[in-house]
């Protein structure tokens, strides 16, 4: 046998050991995205929760303006820091609507009493239904949406005041 | 007595559910009444990867999502969806990612050549053993 295929098994073994520790330091990315980004909408009509907010649908988001679809919950705990950032964007002049994900109305008009409401239409989705449609995976997520009804970006996670800049951006570029 | 009152506290302690306050959908743990079409969403429902326990399927998982997801795969089982629509459905939302079948894409080429590519090493290797053995 020559030595160089004495000399395999090892190098095979320091190969998949290098993999190891490079997957350790820099994990993959474990959200799942959404598969529908640069795509439509897809068409949903959901009905109102809270007494005086209009329900949504998604004609209401193919009207020329691009808008910021905000799928949270009451039961979310990031979403009572992120809807405080909803609202600086709605300072700035965002559309703003919500999908509340199986969520009850008192809960809800609760947590909009509490934490401030920037939206101006929240749909009620008690069976996730519309969310799974949309290819959210979790509360909070926010889609971009432009005039048209095209999805343009996907945020998981709770938008961070950081993160500000960066969703105005993405909505001018939407325009 | 501070080690007493932390043991208490311990396990008086309540975990915290990141769940609503919702009861699970009506399909969501709940089986069809015609068994052959429980056959077909069951077996659906095994090759759907659960999105909040990532390596459990949508069948295995506890999660309010897949519950849902359940309840969906279910709903559409008995309004005469096919399993393969349903599952084309979720692919066109979250990408191959959602299904545990395998696809024929470059990404799986691997995965289906790697058994041949096994098979013709070993055979190498054995075909050098034979002739050794002979001389």
């Amino acid at each position: 046998m020559s030595r160089a295929i004495r000399f395999a098994p090892l190098a095979l073994l320091v190969l998949i050991l290098a993999v190891l520790v490079w997957r350790l330091a820099t994990p993959a990315d474990t959200n799942v995205h959404s598969a529908l980004e640069g795509k439509p909408l897809p068409a949903f009509n959901l009905p109102a929760i809270i007494p005086g907010k209009p329900a949504l649908s998604s004609a209401e988001l193919a009207t020329g303006q691009p808008h910021l679809v905000n799928v949270f919950a009451s039961w979310c705990v990031p979403c009572v820091t992120e809807v405080k950032v909803l609202q600086t964007l709605k300072d700035r002049g965002v559309h703003i609507e919500g999908i509340a994900v199986r969520d009850r109305p008192d809960d809800l008009a609760d947590f909009l009493a509490r934490n401030g409401d920037p939206y101006e239409r929240i749909g009620s989705d008690p069976q996730s239904d519309v969310q799974i449609s949309l290819g959210s995976s979790g509360v909070p997520e926010s889609f971009v949406v432009d005039g048209k009804g095209v999805i343009r970006y996907q945020q998981i996670g709770p938008i961070d005041a950081s993160d500000v800049p960066m969703i105005l951006s993405k909505l001018e570029q939407a325009r | 007595m501070r080690r007493l009152l932390l043991l208490v506290a311990l396990i008086a302690a309540q975990p915290l559910f990141a769940d609503s306050n919702l009861p699970p959908a009506y399909w969501a743990n709940r089986q069809l009444p015609d068994p052959r079409e429980e056959a077909q969403a069951q077996a659906l429902m095994e090759q759907l990867r659960c999105l909040v326990c990532q390596g459990q399927s949508i069948a295995d998982s506890d999660a309010e999502l897949a519950g849902d997801m359940r309840d969906l795969v279910r709903r559409r089982i008995a309004a005469g969806d096919k399993p393969a629509a349903i599952r084309a459905w979720l692919i066109q939302r979250y990408g191959t990612w959602i299904s545990y079948k395998p696809t024929a894409e470059p990404a799986a080429w691997p995965l289906w050549l790697a058994p041949l590519a096994l098979l013709l090493v070993g055979a190498w290797m054995a075909r050098r053993r034979i002739r050794v053995g002979r001389s």
